[in-house]
């Protein structure tokens, strides 16, 4: 695998493995055993930080259009809830990370999967690590604004 | 001894793992404390170690969770661990239980609507139901564990016997002197944890001190999760066939006696519902779609995900409308009522 992608955010070095696709809304997608497997990059998890709840609010299988709210995470950091990065049908979510999340922080590109899916056509909004760099570029100002701003409140 | 019930969240933040578990240490400490910890309450299943041993507890009942006290007293109740709802004065702002008070329930008193839990026989045992989100100090929630154990071992004598007791009679109860009397033990106990793997459930549990046994809801669940006892009151049959994330029934049940313990809006997951809240929800000023709306489009969500035919259309919602006579304020009336008393 050749070295992977960085996106310097302030001093924190994202790495970013260029084995794989990527989502606007910041999880990574890697073909799986004929399935697409959607995790956090290493973007939202830094943004996130120690990850303490994920909670679906779906059961596999279900049909989804993109940008559905399927769930919500709490972590350090944050509170958000979680849509779908695709359309198609989710086919798995990965069972252990509801009794223990950590995997999303010591192995997001790996064991801390989040859910396979079945993409509904050929014809994905997926980037390539370069266009997702390009994409982090274009929004960091803004994240960072928006971290501020909430955190004068 | 007072059993204490410790439920634990799902979440794996340290701060709520250090409240619960500096709870569970202090009250271990107090000799009139029996601590059970277990997994969170709404996800136990029914047949599961955890709730068979509180089934055993016969006595007046502390339980501590992450849970509303409406959620946590009717996920008990469903399970067979019926009782009174205790009295606890440590609260979450919108936890209070000051149902009793409000002008709705007088008005609907006078009517004088049948709660199916009026038809139950009263229940001599009190359960309390404390939220682990009311405080954020442990100490808080030990000096209302004793405030409650106090009231229970005080009102344990009025309610068993007749007549008042003198100071004397009340001490000697109390702190009985002989050598006979099953009196608290002076040594900690340590606390009964049940590890139980408890996967994430979603199922709707029932208030039945709010149920009419109207029968809105079986109508309107197209999953087959609601049904009947043998005396023809509504219950929650298959909670399993239940579709996660789906609150839909809850919105159209008119007495908000639906409670999704996990929903992250606290009036669907059991918080008391506001009455004469100090902030107005313009929401359906500005175009939310209203309950029933929204009901009927969840459960066609719902219907789709599951590969069946959506319903489009709300027979049940049209015939309770069509009963509701001009006179009476709808909701946007109570909206408006608000608006015009506020001091603007």
């Amino acid at each position: 695998m050749s070295e992977p992608l960085i996106f310097m955010m302030g001093e924190f070095a994202a790495e970013f493995p260029t084995d794989r696709q990527y989502a606007r809304n910041h999880m990574w997608a890697l073909t799986f055993s004929g399935h697409l497997r959607f995790g956090f990059t290493a973007y939202a998890v830094r943004l996130l930080q120690d990850v303490y709840f994920l909670d679906w609010t779906i059961s596999a299988p279900s049909a989804l259009q993109s940008q559905q709210e399927i769930g919500s995470i709490e972590s350090k950091k944050a509170e958000s809830s979680l849509y779908a990065p695709v359309s198609g049908e989710l086919t798995e979510f990965n069972a252990k990370l509801l009794s223990d999340p950590s995997a999303i922080n010591t192995d997001k590109y790996g064991g801390g999967w989040l859910f396979d899916m079945e993409p509904a056509g050929p014809e994905l909004p997926l980037l390539t690590p370069e266009e997702y760099i390009e994409h982090l570029d274009g929004v960091w100002k803004i994240t960072q604004q928006t971290i501020k701003g909430q955190l004068n409140d | 001894m007072i059993p204490v019930v410790v439920s634990l969240g799902q979440s794996n933040n340290p701060l709520k793992r250090e409240l619960e578990e500096t709870v569970i240490a202090e009250l271990s400490k107090q000799a009139e404390f029996h601590l059970i910890v277990v997994p969170n309450l709404y996800d136990l299943t029914p047949k599961g170690e955890s709730i068979a041993k509180l089934q055993e507890l016969p006595d007046n009942l502390l339980v501590f969770s992450w849970l509303y006290q409406r959620s946590a007293h009717w996920i008990l109740d469903r399970n067979g661990i019926h009782g009174k709802l205790g009295e606890v004065l440590l609260n979450t702002d919108d936890d209070q239980d000051d149902e009793e008070t409000t002008a709705e329930d007088d008005q609907e008193s006078a009517e004088d609507v049948t709660r199916v839990i009026d038809q139950r026989p009263p229940s001599n045992r009190t359960i309390y139901c404390l939220n682990l989100r009311a405080a954020e100090t442990a100490a808080e929630f030990v000096s209302e564990a004793k405030r409650i154990a106090e009231e229970i071992s005080a009102g344990g004598l009025d309610s068993w016997i007749q007549g008042e007791p003198t100071e004397e009679q009340q001490k000697r109860y109390q702190q009985p002197q002989n050598d006979t009397a099953l009196g608290p033990p002076t040594t900690s106990s340590e606390a009964v944890r049940i590890e139980e793997a408890a996967g994430r459930r979603w199922y709707p549990v029932i208030d039945f001190s709010r149920c009419t046994n109207c029968m809105e809801c079986i109508d309107f669940c197209l999953f087959g999760v609601y049904g009947v006892d043998q005396a023809e009151t509504i219950l929650v049959e298959q909670p399993d066939n239940c579709r996660k994330g789906c609150p839909a029934c809850s919105r159209v049940c008119p007495e908000n006696a639906i409670v999704f313990p996990q929903h992250k809006t606290p009036a669907i997951a059991g918080a008391a519902v506001e009455t004469g809240g100090f902030k107005i929800d313009l929401s359906l000023l500005f175009g939310q779609p209203d309950a029933a709306q929204l009901a009927a489009q969840e459960r066609d969500e719902q219907l789709v995900l599951a590969g069946r035919e959506p319903v489009e259309e709300t027979p049940i919602l049209a015939k309770r409308q069509s009963g509701t006579t001009a006179g009476n304020p709808d909701q946007l009336d109570e909206l408006l009522d608000g608006l015009d008393s506020l001091d603007l």
